[in-house]
């Protein structure tokens, strides 16, 4: 097994999927609380179906780089649900679901009327699902997503503070001279980001839990803001990396696996926050 | 000139209006107290003053050069923190934030400051504890401190202690005095009539009728009368 595993090491693109997925299982774990607790969770969900639609018509087009079209729309997107979901008359959730349904049948049925290619199916399932989209990454994408996840990385710390202040209370903050709807801002277009970069790994259906499952699971058993988001971070790395190899060891698609991983971890967590919750009272 | 001048204030929602024609002054050192029915409008009224909701008519001027970041605020209870992971310490010193621009991080004053204010409300011991795990009381004087990080010269109350029990509700009422005496204005919504003549320089009533006035003329007023008449009654 292990010399399996060796063998594979020393195919490129076995090392690309690898990094790839550490940085955006990485990614994805720092914001996971703040989108829980701002009850923004569903944007995630939201932004991956609009994604999605943004590649079918990329497809469409023919567009040899997706990321110039699905990017800018996802960023789009994004703020504009921030806004929706801040309007009181519009129910926010609402908004949400018209809109990523709404991509979602229309990338859909665009793929279907335009696509010239003779596995529709398989590409409708590999966007959804992100199947074995990891493993044919070029290397130019491998640089992409580099770059972009030390981005997110680097504005995630610099902006850590604000962060936490604007989650934990946000008319505190804006009543005292934060600039609560600047940082908003910038939460939802960091999100926008790392939506369109996991895309890549786990596919659009199943990005809400690489967000969700990782914050949830650390919130089980830490009490306080940065150790929750320290190892959301470190336990979103180790399901990925898990994933990715029993995939490759096994023959399964890769973001469902990432995901059960997750889901596996969830339960631990779960377990141990009883046990140790249970001996704390 | 006054820390706060209202002019012909009227608040609401979407144009609803819910109080109009307000006019009163926050002097530095005052501790008004602002008091009415449930549902009068007084959490409105705190929120336009911060600029959390947006007036309706009239004016709210500023003065002694008093900044939006030099304002500290203790919200009403509120749902979303419930269930929170954060620890004392770090929601205390989130009061420095709006210090702090563009600047990352904290500095070494700001953490001072924070303890500072920690040990001032007498949660040092609470540092590292987490915050939904508190007593309604402990978490009020969480936010207090965290209120006092944001400020050296106004607080803006809302209702700081409703659901503690008596007696926390009485050591709640002191540091606040303390605060005041220290020089810190106060501007506290209750709707404890008793606590509100006991410990307020100034009182604006808001309601079917709008009174403000020092604590000595809300007594004189009919509000203050039917006040004094109803505690002599329940004496009796
Ligand atoms: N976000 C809101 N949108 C519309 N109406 C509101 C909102 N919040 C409060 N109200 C209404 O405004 C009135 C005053 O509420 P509030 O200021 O909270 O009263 P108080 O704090 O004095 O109990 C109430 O009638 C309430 O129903
Ligand atoms: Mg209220």
């Amino acid at each position: 097994m292990l010399d399996k595993l060796v063998l594979y090491m020393q195919y490129p693109f076995v090392r690309y999927a690898l990094i790839v997925g550490v940085l955006i299982a990485l990614c994805s774990s720092l914001l996971g609380v703040t989108l829980v607790l701002k009850r923004f969770s569903y944007i995630g969900d939201g932004l991956s179906h609009v994604a999605f639609g943004a590649i079918s018509i990329a497809a469409v087009l023919n567009l040899s780089n997706d990321m110039i079209l699905v990017m800018p729309v996802t960023i789009i997107s994004a703020i504009l649900l921030l806004r929706t979901g801040q309007n009181a008359k519009i129910k926010g959730d609402a908004a949400i679901a018209m809109i990523s349904v709404g991509a979602l049948a229309f990338g859909y049925l665009i793929m279907n009327i335009f696509s010239t290619s003779s596995n529709l199916t398989g590409d409708v399932c590999s966007t959804l699902f992100g199947s074995t989209s990891i493993l044919t990454l070029t290397q130019k994408e491998v640089w992409l997503c580099i770059i972009l996840s030390i981005a997110v990385v680097i504005i995630f710390i610099l902006f850590y503070n604000k962060i936490f202040a604007v989650t934990f209370d946000e008319d505190f903050a804006k009543a005292t001279g934060t600039k609560a709807d600047a940082y908003n801002l910038l939460i939802a277009i960091v999100i926008a980001i790392i939506i369109v970069l996991a895309m890549n790994l786990v596919g659009s259906l199943l990005i809400s839990a690489l967000v969700i499952f990782p914050a949830l699971s650390a919130m089980r058993i830490f009490r306080s803001f940065k150790m929750v988001t320290v190892f959301s971070a470190i336990l979103s790395v180790i399901c990925a990396l898990l994933g990715i190899i029993i995939s490759i060891l096994a023959g399964t698609p890769v973001g469902s696996t990432i995901v059960a991983a997750d889901v596996v971890a969830f339960a631990i967590c779960c377990l141990i926050g009883a046990v140790t919750g249970g001996v704390r009272k | 000139m006054a820390l706060l001048t209202i002019k012909d204030l009227s608040l609401g929602y979407d144009s609803r209006v819910i109080v109009e024609n307000l006019n009163f002054a926050v002097n530095a050192g005052d501790y008004l107290c602002i008091i009415g029915e449930n549902g009068s409008g007084k959490s409105t009224l705190m929120k336009t003053l911060l600029g959390l909701q947006e007036q309706i008519g009239g004016e709210i001027i500023p003065g002694d050069g008093l900044q939006k970041n030099e304002i500290g605020y203790l919200p009403q209870q509120n749902l979303v923190q419930k269930d929170f992971p954060a620890s004392v310490k770090e929601i205390v010193i989130s009061g420095c934030q709006a210090r702090c621009g563009l600047r990352p991080f904290y500095t070494k004053s700001e953490k001072q400051m924070a303890k500072d204010n920690m040990a001032k409300m007498g949660i040092t011991d609470l540092a590292n504890r987490c915050y939904r795990e508190l007593s309604g009381g402990q978490q009020q004087r969480v936010l207090l401190a965290r209120a006092l990080c944001a400020t050296q010269k106004v607080l803006l109350l809302d209702e700081p202690v409703s659901g503690l029990d008596p007696r926390v509700t009485i050591e709640m009422y002191s540091l606040i005095e303390n605060l005041n005496r220290e020089g810190i204005t106060v501007i506290m919504i209750s709707h404890d009539i008793a606590a509100a003549v006991k410990y307020a320089s100034h009182i604006l009533h808001i309601g079917d009728s709008i009174f403000y006035g020092t604590k000595d003329e809300y007594l004189e007023s009919d509000a203050g009368k039917f006040f004094l008449m109803q505690q002599k009654g329940g004496e009796k």
